[in-house]
């Protein structure tokens, strides 16, 4: 019998499971208003009450160039494939931000959203969706700053490379926003029951980075056994891509490419059809 | 004869007791164990009928339990049962926030279900801001919601402060643009929990009123879970009653609501202990029996708002010439405490006491009263508390007036209020 014949005349039928692939997407586009709504009231809601407000996403980057710089290009000495040091950290940096606000910020998605969840119903991939959209503002505002400082070394003998290849920088994002938001999805449906992932969650993050040529290029592990590391992180390519569409230096691998995108759709994949399942009775558990 | 929009059939809704922990893992790899050998989940035998007054040793209860019923298009149905009857959980499941552990319901139309008024309002978004956002929540398109929007403003009056921050507002405003947004909603099918009838009178009214009108005249249907017996009566025509987790009744709502005043009125109304030994208490004070004994004319008589009632206590003391005092609080249905009235200390030998408390009839409001007694030592020290120990109910009785709605107050003395001239 057909899903159809069972649902007869019936606009909804709620049953205790759902086929593995039942993923509501068409509950989802009926609720495409609520996603705009919330990305919304992210941005207008998140600087309230701060002087500085969206100036504060300034001063992380900054801050955290700075200790680069320091630990990785002064202390430790590594070279930066030709790059100026400070766009190589920032460029990094911009890139790492994006994809860990999509991660951890996803990934809490039920725990801290209950109280709503239990109390009306709405696809709740939305919240997901809408924190990823949302971030995007901010990381918007992080290529600004790299941007300015990019025409600033312009000046000073770092001429800045304007090319084609400027449109694949959407598409990289949209792959970093993808594996963060599969890996946060399934992340946050494992959260509701069990908390450990949630402590887990906050230092791989942290271990993640440094296994993320953040502060030094692929390159310098040319002849590293460790390198597979590296390269078994889908972030990494994407980061190196990030910056030789930048400045034309390093390298930009079609394959590393290729499996941090078959990556993200796994993951994405394996999230949607974990967060469905969860979404419908985690209230029991939370 | 009209179609029917909700069909319920055999649901059940299990729920795990205690804390999630290492224990739950356990199960969790049990039931998996289970499934991967094409067995029924092992869980779904045990559990046990919810009455959360007795603690027993299953983990497992069933809030619901084969719940079979329908709902045709255009039909009011109440939901009524005591705290913890499963109320709530079948609202959660209708309206999807949850999902039955066995059986199925059927949906014809739209729902919308309003468990909370102001479901995701932001403190720091203005009204306008939190209209559409919540709307968007409630299941509304950004276009219904702006040609509602005026009308939202306008039964919610406040337009002066449409631009402002909703954390400025007084509590009264933020209930009714909450309330607001969702009246105009237009749901073929609309979930409302009691929740809705916080709030002061003239607001209620204005509730009741605008539920009327869209199951009456606008055809929809609406299913109301309340405590207020007035509300229920005036609103729908089918009441169903929920005790324990099973459907006790359904039918007309007279006849239900009758049935329902008269079963619960007499359970509860005593704790007594025989034998010391298990009695509640500690070493040097327990309980033999508490009892509220309404006066009345025949006993199948409900206690209402006319009627004396007596609460009788017996205690064991086990200190000689212990001082001691008895205070009883009196907790409305809210949990607030009405008031509280305690006996004068009293130098006792070891034995058996008898203390009686009268209440006079005209004294206390319609409501359901949750009594608690405490057993206080040298006039200081709680020696023992007993809490929530008996309850009981005291209904309406306005014979000779016109007016249902609920009186309102926590006590109702009966004074000399007379025309002089």
């Amino acid at each position: 019998m057909t899903k159809e014949k069972i649902k007869g005349n019936w606009d909804l039928v709620i049953t205790p499971k759902s086929s593995l692939f039942d993923l509501n997407l068409k509950d989802l586009w009926r609720y495409r208003d609520l996603l705009v709504l919330f990305v919304k009231r992210d941005f207008k809601a998140q600087y309230k009450q701060t002087i500085l407000g969206p100036l504060w996403h300034l001063i992380q980057p900054i801050l955290t160039t700075a200790i680069f710089l320091l630990i990785f290009g002064k202390i430790a000495n590594i070279p930066t494939d030709g790059i100026q040091p400070v766009l190589f950290y920032m460029s990094g940096i911009t890139m790492w931000n994006y994809f860990s606000v999509c991660l951890t910020s996803t990934s809490n998605t039920f725990v801290v959203n209950a109280a709503i969840f239990g109390k009306v119903y709405f696809p709740r991939l939305i919240i997901p969706l809408s924190v990823v959209l949302s971030n995007i503002y901010r990381f918007g505002i992080q290529f600004g700053l790299l941007l300015a400082v990019m025409i600033w070394y312009q000046f000073h003998g770092f001429p800045i490379q304007i090319s084609f290849l400027w449109f694949f920088i959407p598409l990289l994002l949209v792959i970093m926003a993808g594996i963060g938001l599969g890996l946060g999805i399934i992340v946050s449906s494992l959260t509701t029951k069990y908390r450990d992932f949630t402590i887990l969650m906050t230092f791989i993050v942290q271990l993640l980075l440094y296994v993320t040529p953040v502060g030094y290029p692929i390159s310098y592990l040319a002849k590293s056994k460790f390198k597979f590391i590296i390269e078994a992180n889908p972030l990494s390519s994407l980061v190196e891509a990030f910056r030789f569409i930048l400045f034309h230096k390093g390298s930009i691998q079609t394959g590393g490419i290729l499996y941090s995108i078959i990556f993200m759709f796994s993951s994405l994949f394996i999230g949607l059809l974990i967060f469905s399942k969860v979404e419908r009775s985690f209230m029991d558990t939370v | 004869m009209p179609d029917t929009v909700i069909k319920v059939e055999n649901i059940s809704k299990q729920y795990r007791l205690g804390e999630v922990s290492t224990g739950t893992l356990m199960h969790d790899v049990n039931k998996w164990f289970y499934k991967v050998r094409g067995k029924e989940n092992p869980y779904l035998k045990i559990g046990e009928e919810n009455d959360r007054t007795k603690k027993t040793d299953s983990e497992y209860v069933w809030a619901l339990r084969d719940i079979n019923f329908e709902v045709k298009r255009g039909e009011a149905l109440g939901i009524i049962g005591r705290n913890g009857a499963g109320k709530s959980t079948l609202l959660k499941i209708l309206s999807r926030t949850t999902v039955p552990t066995i059986g199925s319901i059927k949906i014809k139309g739209r729902v919308a279900s309003l468990l909370e008024v102001g479901t995701g309002f932001h403190p720091e978004l203005t009204g306008r801001d939190n209209i559409f956002l919540n709307g968007a929540i409630l299941g509304m398109t950004k276009r219904e919601i702006k040609n509602k929007f005026d009308e939202i403003v306008d039964f919610a009056g406040v337009q002066r402060y449409i631009d402002t921050p909703v954390k400025r507002y007084s509590s009264g405003m933020y209930v009714r643009l909450a309330f607001g947004v969702a009246a105009h909603l237009e749901p073929e099918i609309l979930i409302v929990d009691e929740v809705l009838a916080v709030g002061d009178a003239e607001f209620q009214k204005k509730c009741l009123g605008k539920m009327k009108d869209v199951s009456d005249k606008q055809g929809r249907t609406v299913l109301f879970v309340s405590h207020n017996m007035t509300a229920i009566k005036s609103l729908c025509t089918t009441v169903i009653s929920l005790g324990n987790g099973l459907i006790t009744e359904i039918g007309d709502s007279n006849s239900v609501i009758n049935n329902y005043l008269y079963n619960h009125m007499n359970g509860g109304m005593i704790q007594s202990f025989e034998n010391p030994k298990i009695a509640p208490g500690n070493e040097v004070a327990k309980l033999k029996r508490i009892e509220i004994r309404p006066e009345l004319d025949y006993p199948e008589e409900p206690i209402t708002v006319k009627k004396k009632i007596n609460i009788d206590i017996e205690f064991w003391n086990f200190e000689s010439n212990k001082t001691i005092n008895l205070t009883i609080f009196f907790n409305n249905f809210a949990g607030e405490c009405v008031f509280a009235n305690g006996t004068v200390a009293k130098i006792l030998p070891i034995g058996l006491h008898k203390a009686t408390c009268a209440i006079p009839s005209n004294f206390l409001n319609d409501d359901t009263y949750n009594i608690s007694l405490m057993i206080v030592g040298d006039s200081s020290y709680p020696i023992y508390f007993f809490e929530n120990i008996v309850s009981f109910e005291v209904n309406e009785d306005r014979s000779g007036s016109s007016w249902h709605g609920k009186w309102p107050g926590y006590i109702r003395p009966k004074l000399d209020f007379i025309f002089l001239s």
